[in-house]
C-alpha cells in the first residue's frame, strides 16, 4: 500500500511499467547477496532524469514568472529538492497569496516525507550528520526505486538515484529560469494548465483506498468552496483538513 | 528580507528537516497507527485541491476557461496511461490551443 501511496510513484508508473527489469535486478542482486552500488541507482533512474529536467524547466520558467528572481529557485531546488511544494510555492507567490500562505501550502504538501523518511530510517545508518545528509536525497522518485521488499529501501539505490535526480532538476530549473525571458509567460503557453495536470496526473498514483477517494473529493470540495472567500493558498492549506477521514472506521 | 527569501528559507528548512525525521531522530520507530492513517491522506487531499484551484480558481473568485480544456486532454493522457511528462503537454497544448494560440 505504502508503494502506491506517494506521489512519485505515479513518476515512476510509466516506466516501470514499461520496462519492469530496470526495478528489478537490485533484489534479485540482494537475493544473491551481491551488494548493491551507487550505479544502480543511476541504472534504475535514468528512464525518469528527461522528465525530472523537464519539470525542473518548468519550475524555473513558473517561478521566475511569479517574481522569484532567478537565484531563490535554483537555490529552492538545491535545499527544498521537492516539485509538488516548489510548485505550490511558486504560484502562491505568483498569485499574490503570500509567504505564509506559501510557506504553509509548500510545508503541507512536504508532510509526506515524515512518514516516508520513517520507512528509510532502518537502511540508513552511521553518524547522524550522514544519515541527515543521505535523508535529503529521499524524493518520491529515488524512494520509490529503491524499494527493496518487505518495506525496505534499499540505501545505495536511494542515493544514487536521488544524486541524478537532484542534478537534473536543479540544472533543469537553472535552465528554466534563465530561458524564462525567451520561453515567455506560462499562461500564454498553456503552462498554467500543466501544473494542474502535473498534480493530477501525482494524485491517481496516490488513490489506493476509499478513504484516500474521499480525502481528494473532500480536499478539493473544501478548497473550492473556500476560493471566493480567502486568500490565495488558505483554501489549500484548510482542504488539507480532508485528510482526517483517516480517523473514521478501521 | 524579501518574501521569497522568507519562502525559499522556510520551506528549505521545513523540507530538509521533514526528510530528515526518520532517519535522524526517530530511529526507525514507526508513527501510530491514528497518525499514520492521517498522514497517509494527507497527499491525495492536498493534490486534489491544487488541481481544483489551478483550473477553476481566480483571484477570489471561481472561472470556467480554457484551462478546463487542458484538463480534459490530461485526463484522457491519463485514461490511456500515458507517461506523466505526456500528460502535463497534452494540458498545455489543449490550453493553449482553446486560446488560439498555436
Amino acid at each position: 500500500m505504502c508503494v502506491r501511496r506517494r506521489s512519485g510513484t505515479c513518476i515512476v508508473r510509466g516506466s516501470i511499467a514499461a520496462s519492469p527489469d530496470i526495478v528489478s535486478p537490485r533484489p534479485t542482486a540482494a537475493a544473491r547477496s551481491e551488494p548493491t552500488r551507487y550505479r544502480d541507482g543511476f541504472r534504475a533512474i535514468a528512464p525518469i532524469l528527461p522528465m525530472a529536467f523537464a519539470f525542473g524547466l518548468s519550475f524555473g520558467v513558473l517561478a521566475k514568472a511569479s517574481g522569484m528572481g532567478s537565484l531563490a529557485p535554483v537555490l529552492m531546488s538545491m535545499t527544498t529538492f521537492a516539485g509538488s511544494a516548489q510548485f505550490a510555492a511558486a504560484s502562491v507567490i505568483g498569485t499574490g497569496g503570500g509567504a505564509l500562505a506559501a510557506i504553509g501550502a509548500a510545508s503541507l504538501l512536504n508532510t509526506r516525507y515524515a512518514p516516508i523518511s520513517l520507512t528509510v530510517a532502518p537502511s540508513l545508518g552511521g553518524r547522524w550528520f550522514s544519515r541527515l545528509f543521505q535523508s535529503q536525497l529521499i524524493v518520491d522518485e529515488s524512494w520509490a526505486v529503491a524499494q527493496a521488499g518487505g518495506g525496505r529501501v534499499d540505501r545505495r539505490t536511494l542515493v544514487g538515484a536521488g544524486a541524478l535526480l537532484w542534478v537534473f532538476w536543479v540544472g533543469g530549473t537553472t535552465v528554466g529560469v534563465l530561458g524564462a525571458g525567451f520561453i515567455g509567460n506560462p499562461a500564454r503557453y498553456g503552462l498554467d494548465a500543466a501544473f494542474p495536470a502535473l498534480f493530477l496526473a501525482l494524485l491517481v498514483a496516490q488513490i489506493d483506498s476509499r478513504k484516500a477517494v474521499l480525502a481528494a473529493v473532500l480536499g478539493a470540495t473544501i478548497a473550492l468552496a473556500l476560493v471566493p472567500f480567502s486568500a490565495a493558498g488558505v483554501p489549500i492549506i484548510v482542504a488539507s483538513l480532508a485528510c482526517l477521514v483517516g480517523l473514521w472506521g478501521r | 528580507m524579501s518574501e521569497v527569501w522568507l519562502v525559499v528559507l522556510a520551506v528549505g528548512a521545513v523540507t530538509i528537516a521533514l526528510k530528515a525525521t526518520g532517519p535522524v531522530l526517530l530511529g526507525g520507530r514507526e508513527l501510530p497507527p491514528p497518525v499514520l492513517r492521517v498522514v497517509v491522506l494527507l497527499a491525495p487531499a492536498l493534490l486534489a485541491a491544487l488541481v481544483a484551484v489551478g483550473i477553476l480558481g481566480g483571484d477570489r473568485e471561481l472561472l470556467l476557461d480554457e484551462r478546463l480544456a487542458g484538463l480534459g486532454a490530461a485526463v484522457l493522457a491519463l485514461l490511456v496511461r500515458a507517461p506523466i511528462l505526456v500528460v502535463v503537454i497534452a494540458a498545455a497544448v489543449a490550453t493553449a490551443l482553446a486560446r488560439g494560440l498555436v
